[in-house]
């Protein structure tokens, strides 16, 4: 086995027992670059003194482990582009939070990952520098907007990687690309130096080959940053050792599979067989209907939150996009792609006077109901599961003219994250004849990710879906 | 009221509200750790960060000290102050806003309901709210180009808005008001509120109508670019003048925002409602919203020192001054302090001089506040001292002096009074340094007029 291949939990075991060295590892990682990114597009930029850097912190947890990181997180030494030519070059002068915990951990940055220009996107096909391939199978889309990142870890082109997260922006690239990708609480992970989407849902968070990995990663990236007046006081603790808990006694609810779009699909029959297998290991699992209303033992259909979710964020994001006026970052507004510009209208619409009332103020009321719903459902329950996206990766060019693509491809994960909740996607189903996967999407209340880490690790034990799941040294 | 608006203000009454800002003196910036000193800086776009710099990613930490600044300016206003508050985004574009947004207070300021009492009327205070300077642009000439550069040590630095209800009614009565504030501001000690360099800025609203009508007249005008208490006076007569003019027509003046040109002494258009900006406010979502306890409220007003109204009765009550000393001593808090200082330098001391005879040396005398309090009362003692011997000595050197200077008194008599300060000099050495130099000049003037040439 390629050095490449192996998943971080193993690399860390591998290379503290001197079995591999960071040669091999770069080697391998690198030629597995060289080899595949002509035609995945995974990454915009790579490191070529990365090997050098991971020598200088082997000594630390990740010892110079290989990381693939989003290209909306600001990295001194390579270009901090969001995917749109707007920041075409742009080279902060300053690190994020997130990145500098990495490096303090003994990560290292080994390249920038392709996403939908300014995250806007779950397809990574409105990137300005062409769309990333689904590594499983070219002829489909990875999803987005974190899709380089998450076909980074798919074709063994890093490690571990970083994401960051609105509304799927994890979640849903990692279940189209059969990886564990991780949306922590909001607040749990600092937004300081991610360039900003919507300021109230952003989350940074891990994507790896297995739930192990990714919250080991989460562990080092998480805390308390006083750069980020939204991030938590809430100490941290060993995201990695839930991996091991029982989830005996645990209470589960299955949501969504009566949504009329989902309804017989693959992806609810794969979430119905979780919930079975999660009876066997001794969890309580009941079934959640739809309800259009707050009612007790119901989950609020997720029709609306798509609206509330479009609203709210398109209002963040004409905001956000402001600061790019032609003045400072050497490209004019013209070098905005025609989803950001479909955002700025929309948005500054629903904040315009005589309309915020209508829309935004309204969203943020319906916002305020769905979190109540959760707070409800999660006295009674300590997980609720559901399909992460309505179905398999689409063949690439799927979302041209369908402006609402992501939020349709979404609508399942919009009212957690409108609510700020955690979630995580594991592989839960493998087409053999295509090679795409399926995803399951496990959310936790606020601050109890180790609890869907738990369900997650124990999911991923049981099941043949993840293909580094069973992987020994 | 000025000359002209008085001929005609039996019909017409001005209905004026001023908008306030006023910059925090605090050590670091409002969202950031940067240095808070935009005057300061020899060199431009040293203070600032990716945060001031509003870079891709940056974000926002609220300075919880100007907060609580911004509190105490309102208790020393009277407000109510809101338990609970937010951050809002005003969003606009000019190439000094970094962001493209101000962050500032929209429907939920830190403090409401305020006013300021003054002889002239009553100010009601609407609100006192939080926000961020913008930076600054200089419109310069480099190699023959006509370039206009940013500077940015100013973005981000803490800015108060005090908003009143239109109670003004007199561009005098606005005088006094924005006097009053500045007097309140400097007292709090959170703002150098030097209205020269633009820490303190005044925007009066002005409309006019008919006397006798209750309700707000359907337009306002907003003027800018006031620097000083006299322009503040100047620009709404000229103001007041020009809607008159325009009533009396029959016309509406046009609700707009003008600038004042002090070199003129007009007002010009800036800008006019029809591009009146909709800033699509929307709450802060970088930072979560400000709950202040009661018990914090309260800890913030224990810092709230004695305002001016209440130290001038202090001083008519206690010290038995004057209510003109009493009012002149306040002006500043410095000067204020440094009386105080003397007054109890006084107290410590044996002698037997008045707190009067102390105002009145300091007020006459210019005593700068920087002279320390026991020099002071020395200086005081001596002057006292020497001043007190029997006015027939000093009118006996008098005479004989002016005896001797036959062609002093006869330049005096023609005119050149500049002579009078030898002639006082000349009495000084005769009684060999001592005498109230006032004194003596009052008792030479008296001489040469009663005495025929």
């Amino acid at each position: 086995m390629k050095t490449n291949e192996l998943t971080l939990t193993n690399t860390l075991k591998l290379l503290s027992e001197k079995k591999i060295s960071l040669t091999d590892l770069y080697g391998d990682t690198f030629a597995a670059i060289k080899n595949l990114n002509p035609t995945l597009n995974i990454y915009l930029s790579t490191d070529t003194d990365a090997e050098k850097k991971a020598r200088s912190v082997q000594n630390l947890p990740l010892m110079g482990i290989p990381v693939a990181v989003k290209d909306n997180f600001c990295t001194k030494d390579l270009p901090t582009t969001a995917s749109s030519r707007v920041l075409d070059g742009y080279l902060s002068p300053y690190e994020s939070t997130v990145t500098t915990r990495l490096h303090a951990a003994g990560g290292v940055v080994i390249g920038k990952t392709n996403m939908d220009a300014w995250a806007h996107g779950s397809s990574t096909e409105t990137s300005d520098y062409g769309a990333t391939k689904n590594p499983n199978n070219p002829g489909f889309l990875p999803g987005g907007s974190s899709g380089g990142s998450a076909a980074a870890i798919a074709a063994n082109c890093a490690t571990i990687a970083l994401g960051s997260e609105t509304a799927g922006s994890i979640r849903q690239p990692s279940a189209w690309c059969g990886v564990v990708g991780l949306k922590p609480t909001y607040g749990r992970v600092s937004r300081y130096g991610v360039i900003a989407m919507g300021s109230s849902l952003d989350s940074p968070g891990p994507i790896g080959k297995t739930v192990e990995d990714a919250a080991l990663l989460f562990e080092h990236i998480a805390g308390h940053d006083p750069h980020d007046a939204t991030s938590s006081p809430k100490s941290v603790s060993k995201f990695r050792d839930a991996v091991h808990r029982s989830i005996k006694g645990m209470k589960i609810g299955v949501c969504y599979g009566d949504h009329p779009k989902l309804k017989g699909t693959p992806a609810s029959k794969a979430v119905e067989s979780a919930a079975k297998l999660f009876e066997s290991l001794g969890a309580k699992v009941e079934f959640i209907p739809l309800s259009s209303e707050l009612k007790p033992h119901t989950i609020l259909t997720p029709d609306f939150a798509i609206a509330v979710y479009t609203v709210v964020q398109r209002g963040e994001v004409s905001s956000n996009l402001a600061r790019y006026d032609g003045i400072r970052y050497g490209s004019d507004r013209s070098k905005f792609g025609a989803e950001a510009k479909r955002r700025i209208m929309l948005g500054t619409f629903t904040l315009s006077k005589g309309y915020s009332d209508k829309y935004y103020v309204k969203a943020q009321q319906v916002r305020s109901l769905y979190i109540q719903n959760f707070k409800d459902l999660f006295s009674d329950f300590d997980i609720l599961l559901s399909p992460t996206s309505p179905g398999y990766a689409l063949p690439i060019g799927a979302s041209a003219n369908s402006p609402m693509f992501g939020e349709l491809e979404d609508m399942l994960l919009e009212s957690s994250s409108i609510s700020g909740l955690p979630g995580i996607n594991v592989p839960s189903f493998y087409d053999s004849k295509t090679h795409l996967y399926l995803g399951m999407n496990i959310v936790a209340d606020y601050w109890k990710e180790e609890t869907m880490i738990a369900a997650a690790a124990a999911f991923e034990r049981e099941t043949p879906f993840n293909r580094w799941g069973k992987q020994t040294v | 009221m000025g000359e002209t608006n008085r001929m005609s203000n039996t019909t017409f009454e001005p209905v004026i509200g001023m908008e306030i800002h006023v910059e925090l003196a605090t050590k670091s910036k409002m969202f950031c750790g940067c240095k808070n000193d935009p005057f300061g800086a020899d060199k431009p776009n040293i203070y600032t960060c990716p945060v001031c710099l509003g870079l891709p990613g940056a974000l926002p930490v609220a300075n919880k000290l100007a907060i609580e600044w911004t509190v105490l300016l309102g208790q020393a206003l009277n407000c109510t102050i809101s338990r609970f508050s937010k951050f809002d985004r005003k969003n606009y574009f000019y190439p000094d806003l970094a962001k493209g947004y101000q962050i500032s207070q929209y429907d939920m300021p830190l403090c409401t309901n305020g006013f300021v009492h003054l002889p002239e009327g009553d100010v009601r205070i609407t609100r006192v709210h939080l926000e961020e300077d913008t930076g600054k642009l200089l419109h310069t000439t480099i190699d023959g180009k006509q370039v206009t550069l940013v500077d940015f040590n100013r973005s981000g630095v803490p800015l108060v808005e005090i908003v009143t209800e239109p109670d003004i009614h007199s561009s005098d009565h606005a005088k006094a008001f924005v006097k009053a504030l500045h007097q309140i501001v400097r007292y709090t000690g959170i703002s150098h509120a030097d209205l020269e360099k633009g820490s303190m800025r005044l925007e009066p609203n002005i409309s006019v109508r008919k006397m006798g009508e209750t309700s707000l007249p359907n337009y306002k005008v907003e003027v800018k670019n006031i620097n000083s208490f006299k322009f503040v006076k100047k620009a709404i007569d000229f103001e007041v003048n020009r809607h008159i003019e325009l009533l009396k027509t029959g016309k509406t003046p046009v609700q707009e925002t003008r600038g004042y040109v002090e070199d003129r002494g007009v007002t010009l258009s800036q800008r006019s409602k029809e591009d009146a900006k909709d800033y699509r406010y929307f709450p802060e979502p970088d930072i979560p919203p400000i709950r202040l306890s009661e018990q914090l409220i309260t800890e913030i007003k224990t810092h709230l020192p004695e305002m001016p109204s209440s130290v001038i009765e202090k001083f008519t009550k206690t010290y038995g001054l004057s209510a003109e000393s009493s009012k002149l001593l306040v002006e500043t808090p410095e000067r204020k302090n440094h009386f105080e200082a003397c007054v109890e330098a006084l107290h410590k001391s044996a002698v037997t001089i008045t707190p009067t005879d102390l105002a009145n040396y300091c007020i006459n005398k210019k005593i700068p506040e920087t002279t320390d309090p026991q020099t002071v009362i020395a200086a005081l003692v001596e002057a006292k001292c020497a001043s007190d011997i029997p006015p027939e000595l000093i009118t006996a050197s008098v005479a004989k002096v002016l005896a001797g200077q036959p062609k002093a008194v006869s330049d005096y008599r023609s005119g050149k009074t500049g002579v009078l300060m030898f002639l006082v000099g000349l009495v000084k050495r005769d009684l060999a340094g001592k005498g109230d130099a006032g004194v003596i000049q009052k008792t030479i003037t008296d001489h040469i007029t009663h005495t025929n040439g």
